[in-house]
């Protein structure tokens, strides 16, 4: 088996695993919500990853240049981020109401208020 | 010529319409577009139901592109029955909701109230209606995001927290699926469902497709609610706004069950789920789990909505129980509860929200002598409750009847013990709300009227559909065969 | 009227006439003429049918389709019109006293009660004329449930309470072992329909219809064979009303009525008996016939002795259907025919002496018979009835199970009728004995008078029915012959 050259995939494990933990063991929900992105970002690189053509340029038609890397990855991940800047954005939207609403966005603090968390 | 292209009329006008509500500032003119378009959404898939009801298989390209390359949009018997469903229940509720929602949420949010319930149709049906992998991810978010939002604006400070956990689990749940269909890609180089089905097929056990079909199976789980990944489930039903409990309770899980048929039975061939990776024992041992413990812990409910969220998980459950069964008895039963389910939870919680706009509150203590003061409330309730128990003569009966003669044909006689053990668990939580608002003195200072009629139609008509398909079940038995037909015969 | 409109007819003019109670609720004398009408007119129907269920040849109607393959049907075989024709006669004569005792106690929310009584009978129709299993289970099912804001009408914590045991171990059972039972059968066989000879034979080994059978057996809560009898003594916090038609006559011998029919037409005499299953459930009736006796003797509150001593006597009935011959069935059919008139009578007889005298308990009794002699008079009579001496009608059923159980070759049934029979001398006859002859209580209040006439009408019906039955059973033992062929 070929583990340094599976390098990329060695990654998005570690990412997609630090972004879990960090959803599950932080109390801020901020930093869940980081930790929501890093969960994202690791199957955003696990796509471009499988992607990639050995010796193949950026997938962008110009003269002089015949292998490409897939573009369909691109164009998924591309919708991708742009799910994931939507659910971020809802998500802090989110936190500052519950700020207004309990006046702390730590879980524990909220949880304490009433058994909802 | 405008028949040619409903199928993606189907989910582009819910689409458009949304921002148009956006710009009419009055909350009226915002619900009667939202009315208006789930009406001609309605009309589009009975026209779709229609063509589809013989076994025929709609396909339509978008933008001419032709599949696989293009996105396909693929109308068979399965998600005709779900098209319904949603734009059904859409309707229905969206009759109910211009009272409720007028009192439950804040007068200058209601524009955006019905801006994201738009959207969150157009999710929903877009999962139900695409032959695309990718497309049904984001489709997925799209109903996800809005619903979100439709529950963030409960009156309750809760409804925040609860919509805050309900965005992280499902964000999770569907980026599980998107490695899911990233690890499809990597095997296939496609994203057409059909597609991917009869490259799968010569594909055979590469490792790469057990983890895609894992990381699906929990991710759609997580969606469906599947015990012990509900745990979103029940804040979110509780404290959201009565209308947005009842379209989700009603839509959401079915159109995830949808989900997980399609890629269990038809991308993934039936074989391999449930031959070499031996899905069927995994499913049942989790619905089992989660229908007999969900069961139990709705009975010391207090609070009754949450009460019946719980029961939403147990009846998910029913539902992957049949889809465990693995046989065309078992898919009858999962697609036949998934059209009743809808039906009962519809009324059951239209009922609650009946309550709700009376009293302001749904706790169990507090519709003391109900029955008397709010007589026909109530009755649509103990309608929808006789049909979660499954008394013969309403429409969860017959799928009870369906799922047990599966259970019993092929030989899994505890698992017949497990649906009868959670009927009687029902009856237990339901008859504690019948014998509170019948049996008990209503309190001397209570003086509720019964709800205005705009509440009480859309209650009575799903309450009414209830006991209509419970003695006429042609059409929903009929869909539900095909629909297993569809499942277990086809290849790909 | 065609046959045909006559079979739809017995199931709907009941609810058509709840609706019209309903309807009518403002006007009591509108109402209760409503619910007279309703009984009138069903007892006509139903004997219109007798005629053709008579001859051999059933006729069938179909009320809808629910699931595919499955139809609610009803038709008219003997056992059913027999059934039928009690539950609507004695529905007639408990409107007239339910007249007399709800206005005479007072109650309250009687349009509700009127409304769901026609609704249960209109299930016991529907249960009586069943074409098949299906049919059969619904019908049952609704039952218990229309049954209930009757059981819990007085809406305290006891009804409550007694509510909650009541409609928990009939679910119990009918969702449980019933429901199984039928589907399990419908896998079978394909076919639930009630077919002469049963349905089963050769169907499957006899341990598989062994279970079966027991699933039947006691997943047919309603004839509160031991140990799902709980609920009956719970249900005797319903107003008397209710438990004189539908805890003495409806609901039970819609119990005992599904047996018999199953017994006979699902698995058919022959395959019973040579499969054998019956044997060790007849051992589970003589326990029930004898500790319910011991049970009822203990009681002091007299709806709850009357409860006991039902539950005892309606695994007589079971009893002769477990003993698979002809001669025994006859011997049920009959019990069930007397039973019904005479444990009615005697349930009429404690809730008038309720309304009267505000009395509940057996040892409050003495002396009443001098202020209430036509009610003791009739308990005395009734009492005679269900212990089985002549003149009453309730001697033939005995005499034909004796019979029956000789001819099956268990003679020690035989000991366990007699025993059985002395016990209900033990708790029966000392209650007119002591009311006729015993001391009043000094501290007697109020002037005690006899029961509203209403009540006392309906009582004098019920006890000729007896007599009559003691006079005429044969048309009974020939139509239980045609039963079993």
């Amino acid at each position: 088996m070929d583990f340094l050259g599976l390098y990329n995939y060695w990654i998005v494990i570690l990412l997609m695993m630090m972004g879990f933990y960090v959803v599950i063991a932080s109390g801020h929900l901020v930093k869940k919500l980081i930790g929501l992105n890093l969960f994202q970002a690791s199957v955003f690189i696990l796509y471009i990853s499988m992607g990639t053509v050995e010796g193949g340029a950026a997938p962008i038609l110009r003269n002089g240049v015949s292998v490409f890397s897939n573009p369909l990855p691109h164009v998924l991940i591309l919708t991708a981020i742009v799910v994931g800047v939507a659910t971020t954005a809802l998500g802090l939207a989110l936190v500052v109401r519950i700020k207004e609403a309990y006046g702390s966005v730590e879980e524990e603090d909220i949880h304490r208020q009433d058994d909802s968390l | 010529m405008i028949q040619e292209h409903l199928p993606v009329l189907q989910v582009a006008l819910p689409l458009v319409a949304a921002p148009l509500c956006l710009l009419l500032t009055r909350a009226m003119w915002a619900w009667l577009l939202a009315l208006a378009v789930s009406l001609v959404a309605l009309g589009i898939s009975i026209v779709l139901l229609r063509e589809v009801y013989t076994g025929e298989v709609i396909s339509y390209a978008i933008g001419g592109w032709a599949a696989p390359w293009g996105i396909e949009y693929r109308v068979d018997a399965v998600n005709a029955l779900i098209l319904i469903i949603v734009t059904a229940i859409s309707t229905v509720t969206l009759m109910f909701a211009k009272t409720s929602v007028a009192q439950e949420v804040a007068g200058d949010k209601q524009c955006l109230f019905y801006t994201a319930w738009l959207l969150c149709l157009t999710g929903l049906l877009g999962i139900s209606i695409t032959g695309d992998v990718f497309n049904l991810f984001v489709f997925l978010e799209i109903s996800s995001l809005s619903s979100y939002v439709l529950i963030g604006l409960g009156q309750d400070r809760r409804a925040l927290t609860a919509s805050f956990q309900y965005l992280i689990m499902g964000t999770i749940g569907a980026t599980l699926i998107l490695i899911g269909i990233g690890l499809l890609y990597m095997v296939t180089g496609t994203l057409n469902m059909m597609d991917l089905a009869t490259r799968l097929a010569v594909l055979g056990d590469s490792r790469t497709v057990q983890t895609a079909l894992a990381f699906l199976t929990v991710g759609i789980g997580l969606k469906l609610a599947l015990f012990p990944l509900h745990l979103w489930l029940p804040n979110a039903y509780t404290y959201a706004p009565s209308a947005v409990t009842v379209f989700i309770a009603a839509t959401a899980t079915k159109v995830a069950v949808y989900m997980l048929l399609r890629f269990l039975f038809d991308v993934f061939d039936a074989s391999f789920t449930f031959g070499a990776m031996s899905l069927g024992g995994f499913l049942a041992v989790l619905a089992a789990a989660g229908i007999l413990s969900t069961s139990t812990v709705s009975i010391f409910q207090d609070n009754i909505k949450r009460m019946l969220a719980y029961s939403s998980v147990a009846q998910v459950g029913y539902m992957v129980l049949g889809i465990s069964l693995v046989s065309s008895a078992g898919l009858t039963a999962a697609v036949l509860h998934l059209f009743n389910h809808a039906l009962m939870k519809g009324a059951l919680f239209l009922a609650l929200g009946c309550v709700a706009y009376r009293l302001g509150t749904v706790r169990l203590g507090a519709i003391a002598g109900l029955g008397q003061r709010m007589p026909w409330t109530m009755a649509a309730f103990v309608v929808g409750a006789l049909s979660l128990i499954g008394i013969p003569l309403t429409a969860g009966f017959v799928s009870k009847w369906y799922l047990i003669l599966a259970a019993v044909e092929r030989g899994w006689w505890p698992l017949v013990v497990v649906v009868v053990a959670g009927s009687l668990l029902a009856i237990i939580y339901v008859w504690r709300v019948v014998e509170m608002a019948y049996l008990r003195p209503a309190p001397e200072k209570l003086s509720v009227t019964e709800a205005p009629i705009s509440l009480l139609l859309p209650t009575w008509l799903l309450a009414g559909a209830n006991v209509y398909f419970g003695i006429d079940t042609r059409f929903s038995v009929g869909m539900a065969e095909q629909a297993a037909a569809l499942l277990t015969g086809s290849n790909g | 009227m065609s046959e045909q409109a006559a079979l739809i007819g017995v199931v709907v003019v009941p609810l058509l006439g709840a609706l019209a109670v309903m309807l009518a609720g403002s006007r009591p004398n509108l109402r209760e003429a409503i619910s007279l009408a309703a009984g009138v007119i069903l007892l006509a129907l139903v004997v219109r049918l007798l005629p053709r269920a008579l001859s051999g040849d059933w006729p069938a109607a179909v009320l809808a389709e629910p699931i595919p393959g499955l139809s609610l049907a009803v038709s008219a075989e003997p056992l059913g019109v027999l059934f039928g024709l009690i539950a609507s006669f004695l529905w007639i004569v408990t409107t007239v006293y339910s007249i007399g005792y709800m206005r005479g106690h007072g109650e309250a929310h009687q349009t509700r009660f009127y409304t769901f009584f026609a609704v249960a009978m209109g299930c016991t129709m529907g249960v009586a004329f069943a074409d098949n299993l299906f049919t059969l289970f619904v019908f049952y099912e609704v039952l218990t449930l229309s049954t209930y804001p009757l059981v819990t009408h007085a809406g305290t914590q006891e009804a409550r309470q007694g509510g909650r045991t009541y409609l928990g171990i009939l679910m119990a059972t009918s969702m449980g072992f019933l429901l199984l039972a039928v589907v399990w059968t419908w896998k079978l066989t394909g076919n639930v329909s009630f077919t002469s000879g049963g349905i089963l034979g050769g169907a499957a080994s006899p341990l598989v219809i062994g279970v079966l059978f027991a699933l039947y057996v006691f997943g047919i809560g309603k004839a509160a064979l031991m140990p799902f009898h709980r609920w009956l003594p719970a249900a005797m916090v319903a107003p008397t009303p209710v438990s004189a038609l539908l805890h003495a006559v409806a609901v039970v011998k819609a119990g005992v009525f599904a047996i018999l029919k199953i017994t006979v037409y699902i698995f058919g005499l022959d395959l019973l008996r040579d499969t054998g299953v019956t044997d060790w459930l007849l051992w589970v009736a003589a326990f029930t016939i004898l500790v319910a006796s011991v049970i009822a003797l203990r009681q002091d509150n007299l709806k709850a002795r009357l409860a006991y001593s039902t539950i005892s006597q309606l695994s007589y009935i079971v009893m002769g259907a477990l003993l698979v011959n002809s001669t025994a069935l006859a011997g049920s059919t009959l019990h069930l025919a007397t039973h019904a008139f005479g444990k009615i009578t005697l349930f009429f007889c404690a809730g008038a002496i309720l309304v009267a005298s505000h009395k509940t308990k057996v040892s409050q009794l003495d002396g009443l018979g001098r202020q209430m002699p036509w009610t003791m008079g009739a308990f005395f009579l009734a009492s005679l009835s269900i212990v089985g001496l002549p003149p009453m009608g309730g001697m033939w059923g005995k005499w034909y199970l004796a019979l029956g159980a000789i001819d099956a070759g268990y003679v020690v049934l035989v000991g366990v009728l007699m025993v059985s029979t002395l016990l209900n001398i033990a708790y029966l006859i000392p209650v007119p004995i002591r009311a006729f002859l015993g001391k009043a209580d000094a501290g007697g209040e109020i002037q005690i008078r006899e029961a509203p006439i209403a009540c006392l009408i309906a009582m004098g019906v019920t006890v000729v029915g007896c007599v009559a039955l003691f006079f005429n059973p044969t048309w009974i033992v020939q139509l239980a012959h045609q039963f079993v062929e």
